[in-house]
C-alpha cells in the first residue's frame, strides 16, 4: 500500500501505473465480451474500413473490428506475460536461493546451467523450445518462463549470498531456527524489493517476446486475436490499411513503456538509499 | 603566537535546503601555529563536518557552508576559505592543509603500490620526479617509522596491516609539508596497541615539524596525550572549548562532565567487580583444547595451509560469572565465541555446555546492532523467532514474556509493533539482548556487544547487562578489545593473542599484575585521561602471521601459576 502511494507520487511512476491500469481495465472488459463489436465476427461489407465513428480503429481484411480485437489481444498478451513471469519468478527465486544457500558445488552447477540459458538471445531460445514442443498458448507461457528464469536466479542469488552472511542469519542459527524459516523470513523477505523491480521489467520483456512469437506464428494461434498476430496480419496491407499496423504497434509500445516506467519508479522507491528518507 | 586558522561562526547545512538542515550551527575557534586542537563529540555532533569545512571537502559530501568565515593565514595574507574558488582550494589542499581519514584501506588506491602513491604526492606538492621522488618516498616512510622502508615501497595496500596503511597515509600527507594536518578519527579503525603507536607517531611528527593539527575523535580519553586545546561538540554546537587541562580537570558544561564520566576509565584492576558470591561453582561451559582452522591456498600452485584462527584454547565458565576474552583483531576471540555456538566448525576440541534451564542454554548478542536484526520484521516477529524455533506458539503468554523482557531492557510495550530502523543503535542492542533472553538461557555470549555504541550509551548498556546478570543469574562470555570496558564487567579475564590464550585469571589480578608481555602492551596502550603526562615510545611490533603450512602443530603450551586464580603462558 505504501509502495502504491509512493508510486503514484513518483512523476514517471504515475504515468506507468496509469497505463498499466488502463490496459488491465481494457483487458477485463474484453474478457467479459464488453467490446464495441464482436471481435471474432466478420463483417464482409465493412472490409478494410479506415478508423471511423463505428469502427474506432478501422477493420481488417475480413471485416473484423480492430478496436475489439485489440481489447482481446491485450488480454491474451497480458495473460501470457503475467503467467510466464510468475513461473519465471518462482523457478528463478528457488534456483537462486538454493544456489546461494548451498553454495559450493551446487552453486556452480546451478549458475553455470543458468549461464547456458542466458547465452542464447531470448527470442531464439523461445523459438527453439516452441520448435521442439509445438506452438500454442501454454507452450508460449512455458517458453517465455524458461527464457527469463536465469535472470531471476541471478537477481536473487547475489543479494541472497550477502544476506546469508549477515548477523541476523547467524543469530537465527543460534536460536535453532529451521532452514525454511531462515530462507523465507530472513532471505526472501529482504529480496522483495529487488524482485518487485525485476518482475515489472520482466513483464515488459515478456509482452514483447509474446508479441514476437505470435508475429512469427508460433504463439497465439488464429483466429484468437493477439497483438503479435494482428501485427503479422497487417504486414501485407501496410500501404492500403496502415491503421492495421499502427494500432497494434502503438499498443505494444505503450504497454512496454508503462511497465518500464513503473519498473524504473519502483527501483527509485525501493532503493535503500532513498528509502530511509521516506521512512 | 601567530594564528594559523580562524573560524568565525561557521554554519554548515546539507540537502536541498541547507539552511533548514544545519549540522553545524555557529562554531568559532582559532588555531595557532604548532598547536593541536582536538574536536570531541559523539556521532552526529558535527565534529567531522566542522573539520571538513576547513578544507572545503564538505562540498563533495553534499554539504554547503551557509554562514560564517574560515580564515587561513598564509604568507600572502589571509584567505577566506568559504569564498575561495575550486582552483584556489586545490592550492590549499595537500600543501597548506593535509588530511588523514578513519579507514586507511579505502583512502589508498588498491591498484598502485604504496611507493607510487607517495611518489605521486611528492610529484604534486614539490614537483619531484623519478629517482628523486623515489628517494623522497623512502625517506617519508622512514619518517613514519616503517621498518625496512625500501622494500615496503613495492607493497600494495592490501599487503600491509591497518596500522602500516595509516602510516603510509601519514607519509603521503607530510609529503606536502602541510602547515595544518586534519586527522579525522585516524585510529578508530585500528587496534588499541596500533592506536597507541599511531598516536605516539603523530605526537613525534608534530614536535619535529611544528605543524598544527586538528584531531577529531569520539574518545575523550584519547585527546589527553596529543591536544593543546579541546573543543567539545554536541548537536552542531561547541558546548565547551578551552585549554586541555582546564577542560579535562574542570569541565564546565554538563555534557563535557557527562562525557568524562561516561568514558570508561581504566584503573588497572582497581575498578574490577567484586560481587562474587563465595567459591566458584561447577562450570556450566567448559572448553577444552579448542582448535579452529580455515584452509587457505588450495590452488594448483600454492602450498596448502591453514589459518590457525584458534589454536588450543581451554577455559571454564561458571554460572553467574563473566569471563571476558580480550584481544585485538585477528586474535581469534570472536572465532572462539562463534565456535562455542556452533557457527563455525571446530577442527578439534571439546565444548561442553550443561543443559540448564532451557534446551538452548547458550545465546549470543552480536557487535553490530544494525546487522543483527532483520530490517523487514517488526519487534514482535523478531522476539518471537527464538520461541518459534523451539516449537512454541505465538500466544498471549509469549507476548507477556516479550513485554516483560522489553521492560527489563528499558523499552516500552509500544516497541512491539515497531521496526528496527525506528530505534537508535543503543535501543537496538537492547532489543538484541531481550531477544537473546527469550529462551531463558544460562549463558549469553556478548561479541563486542557494546563496541559499536557511543560512550554514554555504552555505559548504560553495561549497567543493564550487570543488572540482568544479577536478576537472571546469567553467565557472560564477554568478547572485547576494550580493556576499560572489560574491567567494568568481568570477574575473570582471558587474554588472547594469535589464536591462543596467553594469560587467564581473576580480573583484578590480571589487570593489576599483568604477567605476559602482550598483556602488558595491551594495558599500556589503553588511552586514559589520567596518563596524559606519560610519553610513549614509538614501537612497530606486528602480530605474527597465523597462516601455517599443512600439518603444522604448535608446540604444547607451558603454563606457570602467578596466583590463586591466575595462569600465564610461558614465553619462549
Amino acid at each position: 500500500m505504501r509502495i502504491l502511494v509512493a508510486l503514484i507520487r513518483h512523476p514517471s511512476g504515475r504515468i506507468g501505473a496509469l497505463i498499466i491500469a488502463l490496459y488491465l481495465v481494457v483487458a477485463v472488459l474484453g474478457a467479459f465480451g464488453i467490446t464495441p463489436h464482436n471481435a471474432l465476427k466478420q463483417f464482409p461489407i465493412d472490409r478494410l474500413k479506415p478508423p471511423s465513428g463505428t469502427y474506432w480503429f478501422g477493420t481488417d481484411l475480413l471485416g473484423r473490428d480492430t478496436a475489439s480485437r485489440l481489447m482481446l489481444g491485450i488480454g491474451q498478451s497480458f495473460v501470457i506475460a503475467f503467467a510466464s513471469v510468475a513461473l519465471a519468478t518462482l523457478a528463478g527465486t528457488i534456483i537462486g536461493l538454493l544456489a546461494a544457500w548451498w553454495s559450493g558445488v551446487w552453486d556452480g552447477v546451478l549458475m553455470r546451467l543458468m549461464d547456458v540459458f542466458l547465452a542464447f538471445p531470448a527470442i531464439l531460445l523461445a523459438l527453439l523450445i516452441i520448435a521442439i514442443v509445438g506452438p500454442g498458448t501454454f507452450t508460449s507461457v512455458a517458453a517465455i518462463a524458461i527464457v527469463y528464469t536465469p535472470i531471476f536466479a541471478r537477481v536473487v542469488r547475489g543479494p541472497a549470498l550477502s544476506l546469508k552472511q549477515r548477523d541476523f542469519v547467524d543469530a537465527a542459527r543460534t536460536f535453532g531456527s529451521s532452514q525454511w524459516f531462515v530462507l523465507t523470513r530472513h532471505l526472501l523477505l529482504n529480496l522483495v524489493a529487488p524482485l518487485t523491480v525485476q518482475i515489472t521489467l520482466a513483464l515488459a520483456w515478456a509482452l514483447l517476446t509474446e508479441a514476437g512469437l505470435s508475429f512469427l506464428g508460433l504463439g497465439t494461434q488464429p483466429p484468437a486475436p493477439s497483438l503479435g498476430v494482428m501485427l503479422a496480419d497487417s504486414k501485407n496491407l501496410m500501404q492500403h490499411a496502415p491503421w492495421l499496423m499502427l494500432f497494434p504497434g502503438l499498443t505494444i509500445m505503450l504497454g512496454i513503456l508503462g511497465f518500464n516506467l513503473t519498473g524504473d519508479a519502483l527501483r527509485d522507491i525501493l532503493d535503500p538509499r532513498t528509502q530511509r528518507r521516506s521512512a | 603566537m601567530s594564528p594559523l586558522l580562524t573560524v568565525e561562526n561557521l554554519r554548515v547545512g546539507f540537502g536541498a535546503d541547507p539552511r533548514a538542515n544545519e549540522v553545524v550551527k555557529g562554531v568559532s575557534f582559532a588555531l595557532e601555529v604548532g598547536k593541536t586542537l582536538a574536536i570531541v563529540g559523539e556521532s552526529g555532533s558535527g565534529k567531522s563536518v566542522t573539520a571538513l569545512s576547513v578544507n572545503r571537502l564538505v562540498d563533495f559530501g553534499g554539504g554547503r557552508i551557509t554562514g560564517g568565515r574560515i580564515l587561513l593565514h598564509r604568507a600572502a595574507g589571509p584567505l577566506d576559505v568559504t569564498a575561495a574558488g575550486d582552483a584556489e582550494m586545490e592550492t590549499v589542499r595537500g600543501r597548506d592543509i593535509g588530511m588523514i581519514f578513519q579507514e586507511p584501506m579505502t583512502s589508498l588506491n588498491p591498484v598502485h603500490t604504496v611507493g607510487e602513491q607517495i611518489e605521486e604526492a611528492f610529484g604534486i606538492s614539490r614537483g619531484l620526479r623519478g629517482a628523486e621522488a623515489a628517494r623522497a618516498a623512502k625517506e617519508a616512510l622512514e619518517r613514519v617509522r616503517i621498518p625496512d622502508a625500501a622494500a615496503r615501497l613495492k607493497y600494495y595496500p592490501h599487503q600491509l596491516s591497518g596500522g602500516m596503511r595509516q602510516r603510509v597515509m601519514i607519509a603521503m600527507v607530510i609529503a606536502g609539508n602541510p602547515r595544518l594536518l586534519i586527522a579525522d578519527e585516524p585510529t578508530t579503525a585500528l587496534d588499541v596497541t596500533v592506536q597507541a603507536q599511531i598516536m605516539a607517531l603523530l605526537a613525534e611528527l608534530r614536535r619535529e615539524t611544528a605543524m598544527s593539527m586538528i584531531f577529531i575523535t569520539h574518545d575523550i580519553g584519547l585527546v589527553a596525550g596529543i591536544a593543546d586545546e579541546v573543543m567539545v561538540m554536541q548537536n552542531g554546537v561547541a558546548v565547551e572549548q578551552g585549554e586541555l587541562s582546564a577542560v579535562l580537570d574542570h569541565p564546565q558544561h554538563e555534557y563535557t562532565q557527562h562525557l568524562l564520566q561516561a568514558v570508561p576509565h581504566f584503573e588497572n584492576g582497581a575498578a574490577a567487580r567484586r560481587d562474587d558470591d563465595g567459591p566458584r561453582k561447577a562450570p556450566i561451559v567448559s572448553v577444552d583444547n579448542l582448535v579452529v582452522r580455515f584452509p587457505v591456498g588450495s590452488g594448483l600452485f600454492r602450498k596448502p595451509g591453514a589459518v590457525h584462527a584458534v589454536d588450543g584454547v581451554d577455559f571454564d565458565l561458571a554460572p553467574g560469572e563473566t569471563l571476558a576474552i580480550v584481544g585485538e583483531s585477528g586474535s581469534g576471540k570472536s572465532t572462539t565465541a562463534r565456535a562455542i555456538l556452533g557457527l563455525v566448525k571446530a577442527a578439534r576440541g571439546r565444548i561442553e555446555a550443561k543443559s540448564g534451564r532451557s534446551r538452548r542454554p547458550l545465546q549470543m548478542v552480536f557487535q553490530d546492532p544494525f546487522a543483527s536484526l532483520n530490517p523487514r520484521l517488526d519487534v514482535e516477529a523478531l522476539l518471537a523467532e527464538p520461541a518459534i524455533a523451539n516449537g512454541q506458539r505465538v500466544d498471549a503468554a509469549l507476548r507477556e514474556r516479550m513485554r516483560f523482557l522489553l521492560g527489563k531492557v528499558g523499552l516500552g510495550d509500544d516497541a512491539l509493533t515497531r521496526y528496527p530502523h525506528q530505534f537508535s543503535g543503543g535501543q537496538r542492542q537492547r532489543l538484541c539482548i531481550a531477544r537473546a533472553l527469550m529462551l531463558n538461557p544460562d549463558v549469553v555470549v556478548l561479541d563486542e556487544a557494546v563496541s559499536a555504541l557511543d560512550v554514554s550509551v555504552q555505559a548504560r548498556v553495561l549497567d543493564l547487562l550487570i543488572d540482568l546478570q544479577h536478576e537472571f543469574g546469567l553467565a557472560y562470555l564477554f568478547i572485547s578489545h576494550d580493556m576499560a570496558v572489560v574491567e567494568r564487567i568481568a570477574h575473570r579475564i582471558a587474554v588472547m593473542y594469535a589464536g591462543q590464550i596467553v594469560e587467564i585469571g581473576d580480573a583484578a589480578a590480571v589487570l593489576a599484575t599483568p604477567q605476559h608481555s602482550y598483556t602488558r602492551r595491551l594495558i599500556a596502550a589503553v588511552p586514559a585521561i589520567e596518563r596524559r603526562k606519560q610519553q610513549f615510545a614509538v614501537d612497530a611490533t606486528q602480530v605474527p602471521s597465523l597462516v601455517r603450512p599443512a600439518g603444522f602443530e604448535p608446540p604444547p603450551a607451558r603454563w606457570r601459576e602467578a596466583g590463586a586464580d591466575h595462569r600465564v603462558r610461558v614465553e619462549d
